[in-house]
């Protein structure tokens, strides 16, 4: 047990060092850009996972509360000034309102059963987009806006650390939240939930909390993706950005923290080489369609996605080296109990 | 002395048939009473609407002389009435000790600590390995609950509701589906929990060798009405019991429905 615990610590703090240094090694732009996006899409589907992996929730719905960041930064930015302080206020004010939102939402849904819950949400997140949509005195309709980012995220590079900060900071914090207490009682409301009200727990105010943390922390996400393209539109409440994040989680693995992570690695890596590809080869252009088949291959072969197959895998062995020492230990015991 | 649980015209009605049938008992404090009747004759259904699974149609539960027409089946939990169930119902992805640790996690109200690491709180996960050495469950503390087998799953059942600590122990069927090698270590268990003297313990069982063996009382349910209530000589002595269980009545029964 110790080992293993030391283990995970020497893994995540070796990963820290490397994603710290590696700017002073290459910044070349490309990377710089790709890796920012993949932590921006990593907190995402940490949060989607809060949902979907600890609690047992789908939601449709989610890129709304990325929506939500990301219109909630860039409006003030624009409208307001470009400081850094308008921008954490921006970001404190997208939390806010999308944990308003959210604790509402949850409210009103969860109580459903879920593919009733699954059905809402996504009638709220369309609801968010018409808003998007049609008030175009703030958010110039589908469109969109550009905006000019504090200048201190001019550089690439100070970007990267910020986003680093803030994921290393949000993985902390999303592992203390899933490890404590009300962490554990979500595990049980997704592995039995009548059996979790048997026992003395509300599932429903469980439910919200997660909702709420989930909300929150996508909100998050959404400011900084807006930073990072120093534009928004509406495709940040689409479909789409809810779908990336459960493709994300599913691939990396549900209820793992770290697989929807790798998850975001993966899908943010293989979309930008693709793309690439399609320079020689025009059926890239398509790369969805590798996706899709990438994700019914995932779904088949790994259904616990990367870290949960590799998660299996270690367990077992694990229990055989158990069953060994247990057959070389036992069979004393069996001798002494027949004398 | 008031009975620490009591229902009054107890009656639920599913459509046309009504399944529990103004049913009038009393418990007192510290007893172990049996709950026996032929399959189908609503022992289930007036321990779902005990524990608040279902509101009655008409009638009333009470505990220490407060109805609980309206409480929810988690407030009826939190006042002190647990339950098991006669399908096991445990959380199956996670580990036994796991499992039981939630149980007790309810009962000491650490229900809102976000950020604590849940290892820390050592004297639940204590607590939570004492009650596994009372239900002979110790040696599979890290094993997965959906490895157990089945008997297993049902001392892991006793194991979460003794977690809950609560007043009054609900017990639906805890052998049912076992092996009978199984069995005695439940009545065992049982046997312990009723020693200890600090429960109050309403038991459905078929077996009628383990209600002699445990029953301060025993009544007697049949198609939904009570039958009868007492020890176990004025269930013996009484005729229309003798008639339920020898068939009479479940004739006379059938050829109503013809």
């Amino acid at each position: 047990m110790k080992n293993k615990l030391s283990l995970k610590y020497v893994g995540f703090f070796l990963m820290l060092a490397i994603l710290v240094l590696l700017p002073f090694v290459n910044d070349s732009r490309t990377l710089m850009i790709l890796l920012t996006q993949i932590f921006i899409f990593g907190i995402l589907a940490m949060s989607y996972d809060i949902l979907l992996g600890y609690t047992g929730i789908v939601s449709f719905g989610h890129a709304m509360f990325f929506g939500i960041g990301a219109y909630t930064t860039s409006v003030m930015l624009k409208q307001m000034d470009n400081t850094l302080s308008i921008f954490l206020l921006s970001i404190v004010v997208g939390i806010l309102i999308a944990g308003f939102i959210s604790f509402l939402v949850g409210l009103l849904t969860l109580r459903l059963k879920s593919h009733f819950f699954a059905m809402l949400t996504l009638a709220f997140s369309g609801l968010f987009l018409v808003v998007a949509e049609k008030w175009r005195s703030i958010t110039y309709g589908n469109d969109g806006f550009t905006f000019r980012a504090p200048d201190i995220f001019r550089d690439r590079i100070t970007f990267y650390f910020f986003v680093l900060a803030c994921l290393v900071f949000i993985f902390i914090a999303l592992y203390r939240f899933v490890n404590s207490p009300t962490g554990r009682i979500l595990i049980a409301v997704r592995e039995n939930e009548q059996r979790t009200k048997s026992l003395g727990y509300n599932t429903l105010h469980y439910k919200v909390i997660a909702s709420v943390v989930a909300g929150t922390v996508a909100s998050l996400a959404g400011a900084l993706y807006a930073i990072s393209l120093r534009f928004v539109n509406t495709s940040v409440m689409t479909m789409d950005i809810t779908l990336d994040a459960l493709l994300m989680t599913i691939i990396g693995g549900v209820g793992t923290l770290v697989g929807p992570l790798l998850g975001a690695a993966v899908i943010e890596y293989a979309q930008h080489t693709l793309s690439g590809l399609a320079r020689d080869y025009p059926i890239f252009e398509r790369w969805i369609i590798f996706f899709g088949i990438l994700y019914i291959l995932a779904v088949i072969f790994f259904p616990k996605g990367i870290i949960g197959s590799l998660r299996m895998m270690y367990w077992k062995w694990r229990l055989k080296l158990k069953e060994k020492d247990k057959t070389s230990v036992a069979q004393p015991q069996e001798k002494e109990r027949f004398e | 002395m008031e009975p620490i649980l009591r229902t009054e015209n107890l009656t639920i009605r599913f459509g046309g048939h009504t399944a529990v049938d103004h049913v009038n008992f009393n418990m007192p404090e510290k007893h172990l009473k049996s709950i026996i009747g032929p399959n189908g004759a609503g022992k289930t259904t007036f321990f779902n609407l005990i524990s608040g699974e279902l509101m009655p149609s008409a009638g009333d539960v009470y505990f220490k002389g407060q109805s609980l027409a309206q409480k929810s089946a988690i407030e009826r939990t939190r006042m002190g009435l647990g339950r098991s169930f006669q399908i096991t119902n445990v959380f199956p992805n996670l580990t036994v000790l796991e499992n039981v640790r939630l149980a007790v996690q309810s009962k000491e109200k650490v229900r809102y600590q976000l950020f604590r690491h849940y290892k820390s709180y050592k004297a639940i996960t204590e607590k939570a390995e004492e009650l596994l050495t009372l239900v002979l469950l110790d040696n599979k503390r890290d094993a997965l609950t959906t490895m157990l087998s089945h008997g297993e799953k049902r001392k892991l059942e006793i194991a979460m509701l003794l977690a809950l600590d609560t007043e009054i122990l609900l017990l639906d069927e805890p052998t049912a589906g076992m092996s009978l090698e199984e069995v005695p270590t439940i009545l065992e268990i049982i046997r312990t929990i009723k020693k200890q003297g600090d429960k109050t313990i309403l038991l459905i069982e078929h077996k009628m060798d383990m209600i002699l063996d445990l029953s301060d009382s025993i009544m007697v349910l049949f198609n939904g009405q009570l039958l009868a209530d007492g020890t176990l000589e004025d269930i013996m002595k009484n005729e229309t019991v003798q008639n339920a269980y020898l068939g009479g009545l479940y004739d006379e029964h059938l050829t109503e429905i013809k």
